[in-house]
């Protein structure tokens, strides 16, 4: 593999000081410490952390709109895109990772952990009377029966839509690319509004299930794996549905050129990323 | 330079402490924000040294703790609740401030002057990745003076020890999602930088090879980290919101989460030891005045200790229960890391082989990391055995082992590192003599710390406690003689250092004859503020 060198023209752009990642760290420092007292029911706690979200989001809005203004004022060159190209990249990547952990955990569970408690000796010695069947909240669970998740009501309505949101943001690429402004930001628009969508059928599934089926994020091993894995999915869609806002707004006040537009094709990039993490979830802990 | 919109203040250093040179173009920002603020990959690299070093030495006040506390049975100097938590914060703050954040260190230094580039491909992102150091630091220190102190849980924090600890225990997690965060963009910093920053003609395979050792690293890192940030995750959600993964009544397993620590953990001891791999490479060529032997095979086996090391974790976990078929599985691809790592050791000689040698402390650093290195490399062969490590798992052996790998490989690669390259970093030599000191104290203090510990543990000592039998006594006391001999040998380290950025002798710009890399060949000592901001001109 060999890279070009296509920007000998002009030099790398290397930024002067800055004060945005100190503000970042005070910020982190805020949340940590803030996070473990309020977990403890220490004071100070909910202050700590509400300023650290505070200071979290002028950081991000600060820094953020500091390399959309040099990204406008043409600092950067292509092989600064390029660089932004395999950050991104490889800050997915990471993310994947993440959500390896916990596709792993419910993996784990599902094939080892669950089907042994429910093992002969098991039944025996510890447990009298436990299946070990999926889904299941554990031998020891005392919170009542609970309804597992269906696949074919809204879960597979929400598939539908996160699908359908990966192509209305590649229309909006195609807006982008032959400087179609109105294409785009319709394609954003579309894009935004089935993520939103998406967002509010998922808040009214977890609301249904506290109410009616008895399925919380303490029913055992189903309620953890299901509970965690699309509560940071849905996470990463509401993440990936304020960066949309962000380059829409962008794209409203005229920013990218066919040239020159990482800016909206990171965050395309995260939001298919999204897609497939969901489409995974569906398979995984939906259907089977 | 590249434009004219740089915010920040522009003129020389008012700081007698690093040296000037006559660059017409070498501005420095002065005062507190040249630190806070910095987008200098040479600034922000000095700050990542200062900081390992100083959790250097605060890990090193707690193992001399547990080291006093072993030097005669019985319960003498600590509670054992308080010795649990030094042995726990001993291991976190020595691996994820102290040697982890010296090799980004080293990275930041040397990778753009040994490619040719202008900086950090992200250089905003490389300070905040440094200054997400610091919080984390404060929250490991403030664990200790939690309710109920320091988390005694161990390095590896193992459930369902953690479920049950207290509020130090949160503190700890979010020190270890705070790292975990610093890692994972110093990691995507160093790859773009290495992918794309390259100067023309820097192909891959001409890079300095700790270049290639850091890329294979980051991406360690990268893959890795998260899955640590998960396991913690998991860990914190079951303490406060109720979820079941490592509580078996609710159909979870403690043992998943060893899985998924030791998914992160073995990559883990490579991304401490493949930097260290780096620097020795480094160093080895230069006083052999004979370019690395093998240079092609060292990038192959770096990358497949780099895979393989995905495929082996349950070898920490051979005595949790598991299937025979597993265990072999994993005893098997254990001892086959053994094979890229033996070409590293063997490349290593080789190049070593009809050069003409000097041993300067640089070269003395790496011969000792070479035999302790290998050492430790050996007893990892025997821990990998399932067997035999059905006996010896969780005693002092295990013990041992990683302390020759991790001090007498990776700190003493670190040592190696910092006086070759001081000269370019400061323009100024240490002094030779107290250097050699440095590594003979070193040396020795090392082996009779933790080589009588292999005896220890082969004789049933069990790590991680205050109080012991009484036919251990002997080698405890000799440990921890060993252990107070080593710990005040590096305040010397500490002394050299700062007399040679404070008055060393001037250094040449290429002080090592046998060093070959850009920063050596084409930049003067001390390298300037700003090197290469427009690409060298490479054959
Ligand atoms: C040939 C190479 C190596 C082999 C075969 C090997 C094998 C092993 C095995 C089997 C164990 C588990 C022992 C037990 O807990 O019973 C172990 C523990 C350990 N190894 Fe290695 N190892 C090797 C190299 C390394 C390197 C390079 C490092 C770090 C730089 C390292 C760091 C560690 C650490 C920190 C532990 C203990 C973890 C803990 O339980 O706290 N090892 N090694
Ligand atoms: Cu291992």
């Amino acid at each position: 593999m060999s890279t070009q060198h296509t920007a000998t023209s002009d030099n790398y752009y290397v930024p002067g000081l800055s004060h945005w990642p100190i503000t970042a760290s005070v910020a982190m420092a805020l949340l940590g410490f803030g996070a473990a007292f309020s977990m403890n029911n220490m004071t100070g706690g909910n202050l700590l952390l509400i300023l650290g979200f505070i200071v979290l989001f002028v950081m991000f809005a600060g820094w953020f709109s500091t390399v959309a203004h040099e990204s406008e004022g043409g600092m950067y060159n292509r092989q600064v895109g390029m660089s932004f190209r395999w950050g991104m990249s490889w800050f997915i990547f990471s993310e994947v990772m993440f959500f390896a952990a916990f596709f792993g955990a419910l993996g784990y569970m599902r094939l080892y952990s669950v089907p042994d408690l429910g093992s002969i000796e098991h039944q025996q010695l510890l447990w009298p009377g436990f299946k070990g069947d999926w889904p299941t909240a554990g031998p020891h669970f005392k919170a009542g029966d609970f309804t597992p998740m269906g696949a074919w009501g809204i879960p597979a309505l929400n598939t539908a839509l996160l699908l359908t949101s990966g192509v209305t943001i590649t229309i909006a690429h195609w807006g982008l690319l032959k400087k179609n402004r109105a294409q785009l930001i319709w394609g954003l628009a579309a894009t935004i509004a089935l993520g939103m969508i998406f967002l509010g059928f998922q808040i009214y599934e977890y609301s249904h299930a506290y109410s009616a089926m008895n399925l919380k994020l303490t029913s055992g091993a189903y309620g953890s794996t299901f509970f965690m894995l699309t509560g940071f999915h849905g996470f990463h869609v509401t993440v990936g549905t304020i960066m949309l806002w962000v380059i829409l707004f962008r794209s409203v006040a005229g920013h990218f050129t066919p040239e020159n537009h990482f800016g909206f094709e990171g965050v395309a990039w995260y939001w298919h990323f999204v897609d497939v993490v969901w489409v995974l979830l569906f398979v995984l802990v939906y259907i089977l | 330079m590249s434009t004219a919109t740089h915010d920040h203040a522009h003129g020389h250093s008012q700081d007698g402490g690093h040296a000037h040179d006559d660059h017409a173009h070498d501005h420095k920002p002065y005062g507190m924000m040249r630190w806070l603020g910095s987008t200098n990959h040479k600034d922000i690299g000095t700050m990542y040294l200062w900081f390992s070093f100083s959790m250097f030495l605060v890990g090193g006040v707690m193992a001399l703790i547990i080291r006093a506390e072993l030097f005669q049975p019985g319960l003498q100097i600590v509670r054992p609740e308080f010795f649990n938590s030094m042995t726990t914060y001993h291991g976190l703050i020595m691996v994820f401030g102290a040697i982890m954040p010296a090799f980004v260190g080293f990275a930041n230094w040397l990778i753009p002057m040994q490619i040719g580039a202008p900086d950090m491909a992200f250089p905003r992102m490389n300070n905040l990745s440094f200054w997400l150091l610091p919080p984390a630091a404060m929250l490991l220190i403030a664990a200790q003076f939690a309710p109920g102190g320091g988390a005694g849980v161990g390095w590896t924090m193992y459930a369902p020890l953690t479920t049950q600890a207290g509020p130090a225990m949160d503190l700890t997690i979010f020190a270890v999602h705070i790292l975990g965060m610093s890692s994972i963009m110093g990691s995507i910093n160093i790859i773009t930088t290495v992918l794309n920053m390259r100067a023309p003609g820097m192909t891959l395979m001409k890079m300095p090879l700790f270049c290639w050792t850091w890329l294979i690293t980051a991406y360690l890192l990268v893959a890795s980290m998260p899955v640590l940030a998960g396991a913690v995750t998991m860990t914190l959600t079951d303490r406060h919101f109720g979820t079941n993964f490592f509580n078996a009544a609710g159909g979870g397993d403690p043992v998943l989460y060893q899985h998924i620590f030791w998914f992160f953990g073995h990559p883990e001891v490579y991304i401490i030891a493949i930097p260290a791999f780096g620097v020795v490479s480094q160093v080895i060529p230069a006083f052999s005045r004979k370019p690395l032997f093998g240079y092609a095979s060292m990038v192959y086996a770096t990358a497949s200790i780099a895979i393989l090391s995905f495929m082996v974790w349950a070898h920490h976990m051979y005595t949790v229960g598991m299937p025979v078929e597993t265990q072999l599985y994993f005893m098997y691809a254990t001892t086959l890391i053994a094979i890229p790592t033996g070409v590293k050791v063997f490349n290593w000689v080789a190049t070593m082989w009809k050069g003409s040698l000097t041993f300067e402390t640089p070269m003395l650093f790496a011969l000792g990391f070479l035999f302790l290195f290998s050492l430790g490399g050996f007893t990892g062969l025997v821990l990998s055995i399932t067997p035999v490590d059905v006996q010896i798992h969780d005693t002092y052996y295990v013990v041992a082992h990683f302390h020759y790998v991790m001090v007498a490989g990776a700190l003493f690669s670190a040592f190696a590192g910092i006086y070759f390259w001081l000269p370019k970093w400061t323009g100024r030599m240490y002094n030779e003599t107290l250097g050699k000191w440095h590594f003979w104290l070193s040396l020795i203090f090392f082996n009779v710390t933790f080589f009588v510990q292999h005896f220890l543990g082969l004789a049933g000592m069990p790590r991680r406690v205050p109080d012991y039998a009484l036919q251990f006594a002997e080698f405890n006391a000799i440990s921890t003689i060993g252990a107070f001999g080593f710990g005040i040998s590096q305040l010397l380290f500490l002394y050299v250092v700062v007399k040679c950025i404070t008055g060393g002798e001037k250094a040449e710009q290429k002080q090592w004859e046998g060093a070959d890399s850009l920063e050596w060949t084409h930049l003067p000592s001390p390298a300037p503020y700003h090197s290469f901001s427009t690409p060298p001109a490479l054959k």
